[in-house]
């Protein structure tokens, strides 16, 4: 079985927000509808996205650490916004572990919103429908695209490749590759869900070094150094030794 | 949570509702035992049923303007393997169905006797609805009450005690609502009705203390630790990725301060329970007057109300991790 996600990799990301645009750029271009923006210039902007880019500062200053954070639907394998759908409306593809929200079944009853709790569903004050991140599911499968262009649209935006997309069900791919070398985490796993999307930890590049390993202690050179040195008024190796 | 009025009218209004009706065919049933005396099926149970759907109809108009896209509100029914909005969606409805048909057995006198128990105690098709009824009556409440005790993250709600709160609440403010009817139109029975919605409300009044004990001794599962998987005591929101508000900002926060949701408690058990359950003591003792009744109920009822604003924005939802900082 095929679970397509993406994997988020906090080490790389710098919160360009490169991703939150073209996540929007290409949803609200696409035939489902534009993704609402209401008072874009005005006092309190607002509207729909998909995927969302936030920061936290971990630790007390000055010891601190700025996590920039992507926030889109996990495409959960055991998703709990499914389930409680009145009409069937949100529903998870059985081809690929998408999770989905048909905008033509939805009432707006905002029931799924209340049951994910990554908050990963926004409505949409324009069509009253609920809305969430598709994988940009209109891409994927698109024969008129290049393979490359078959990728979800913030996957392509990211400048620094901090996004990667696959199947994390084929062990050989290169999302499940990342999940299992370099310490692929999900978000809350307390509730269960089994996200599908993972996100790789901030990782440093120390060197562990111990002084004896910058300074060998048994460098040839020192040796010397190590032993007594004779007095001024021992005989010295040409009073001993006739040569 | 952020409380939706529509929400708010929709639960408390049909809780009234099926209370009336339980305790309609609650005074049925003691009367087809000769335990209380037998009521005009015109003036009471007819006319009680409509009071009742009144009610109901209330709630469901109050239901649509919930959703964003009511024309098809139709859909909602079909999922009832999965979900309990779903179910609630089959259930309201044939409730109230069952309490028209109720209402029109009692209004035509058409009473066919189906059935006769030992001690010729006839079983009519009204005391076959009127079963049917005190069924879908319970499956409405557990149904209502499971739409958000079902949902474990929202540990508030995820509890038995919701279930039985909404049962208690609704049936007790039915009952009261029944103590005002019988004082208009059945006077003898006032003192019954009195009694079990005093009884109800007292009940209530300890299921729903229980609740709040327990959601105030609750701690939470998810931290910001769990929701960025970051092992650090220490972290800060400095930006949720937008400087506006948002759908997460604007449905799962309720906006008040801490001080506004302990007073409203206050003001909920004083207005929901204890004046009500004082004020039909009066009733049980034969002194209630209509007007006292009818007072009581109205402070009952908007009680609950505040009561039920109280259930949504206590509930705590994990998402709110996400939204502690505009930066």
């Amino acid at each position: 079985m095929t679970q397509l996600a993406l994997v988020i990799d906090l080490n790389v990301c710098v919160g360009c927000q490169a991703c939150v645009t073209n996540c929007k750029e290409w949803n609200t271009s696409g035939e489902a509808g534009p993704m609402v923006d209401q008072n874009p210039y005005g006092k309190d902007p607002t509207g729909t996205f998909f995927n969302r880019v936030q920061t936290f500062e971990v630790g007390e200053f000055p010891n601190t650490e700025t996590v920039h954070f992507p926030k889109s639907c996990l495409h959960c394998e055991d998703p709990p916004c499914v389930p409680v759908c009145p009409t069937g409306a949100s529903y998870k593809r059985k081809e690929d572990g998408i999770v989905l929200v048909n905008y033509d079944k939805c009432i707006g009853c905002k029931y799924c919103s209340w049951a994910c709790p990554y908050g990963a569903r926004e409505f949409d004050e324009s069509q009253k429908v609920m809305k969430k991140c598709t994988l940009c599911v209109d891409r994927l499968y698109d024969p008129d695209m290049t393979e490359e262009e078959r990728r979800p649209a913030c996957v392509r935006a990211c400048p620094t490749g901090a996004r990667l997309y696959g199947d994390i069900h084929d062990p050989e791919s290169e999302v499940s590759h990342a999940i299992r070398e370099s310490g692929g985490y999900q978000l809350m796993p307390e509730w269960g869900t089994s996200p599908a999307n993972h996100y790789l930890p901030r990782r440093k590049t120390k060197l562990r070094l111990r002084v004896d390993e910058i300074e060998r202690a048994d460098n040839p050179l020192k040796i010397d150094g190590l032993l007594p040195k004779p007095g001024k008024s021992e005989p010295s190796l040409d009073d001993v030794t006739s040569w | 949570m952020h409380p939706a009025f529509s929400v708010i009218f929709l639960t408390t209004l049909i809780g009234v509702g099926q209370g009336l009706f339980l305790a309609l065919f609650t005074a049925q049933s003691y009367a087809l035992f000769d335990l209380l005396p037998k009521q005009d099926s015109h003036a009471f149970y007819a006319h009680g049923s409509i009071v009742a759907l009144l009610f109901l109809i209330g709630g469901l108009i109050a239901s649509f303007f919930h959703l964003g896209r009511p024309e098809r509100a139709w859909r909602s029914a079909t999922q009832w393997r999965t979900s309990w909005l779903s179910r609630e969606v089959i259930v309201l409805p044939a409730f109230m169905g069952t309490v028209f048909l109720y209402g029109v057995a009692h209004l035509f006198d058409f009473k066919p006797v189906l059935a006769t128990l030992p001690g010729n105690i006839a079983i009519d098709l009204t005391v076959v609805l009127g079963v049917v009824g005190t069924v879908l009556a319970f499956a409405l409440y557990v149904c209502t009450a499971m739409i958000y005790a079902c949902l474990r993250f929202l540990r508030e709600w995820h509890s038995p005690l919701t279930v039985i709160n909404y049962i208690l609440l609704g049936g007790a403010s039915g009952f009261t609502l029944a103590t005002v009817f019988a004082a208009v139109a059945a006077p003898d029975l006032v003192r019954f009705f009195a009694g079990w919605a005093a009884v109800l409300t007292l009940l209530g009044l300890v299921s729903r203390v229980a609740s709040l004990i327990r959601n105030a001794r609750l701690k939470p599962k998810s931290t910001l630790q769990t929701a960025i998987g970051i092992k650090h005591p220490r972290i800060v929101q400095k930006a949720q990725g937008f400087m506006g508000g948002s759908f997460n900002t604007r449905e799962f926060f309720h906006g008040k301060s801490a001080g506004f949701l302990r007073s409203l408690k206050w003001l909920f058990l004083l207005l929901a329970f204890v004046v009500p359950a004082l004020l039909l003591a009066t009733g049980f003792t034969g002194a209630g007057a209509l007007e006292l009744m009818l007072f009581a109920f109205m402070v009952q009822y908007l009680g609950l109300m505040a009561e039920r604003w109280f259930f949504f924005a206590q509930a705590n939802h994990p998402q709110n991790l996400y939204y502690q900082g505009i930066g």
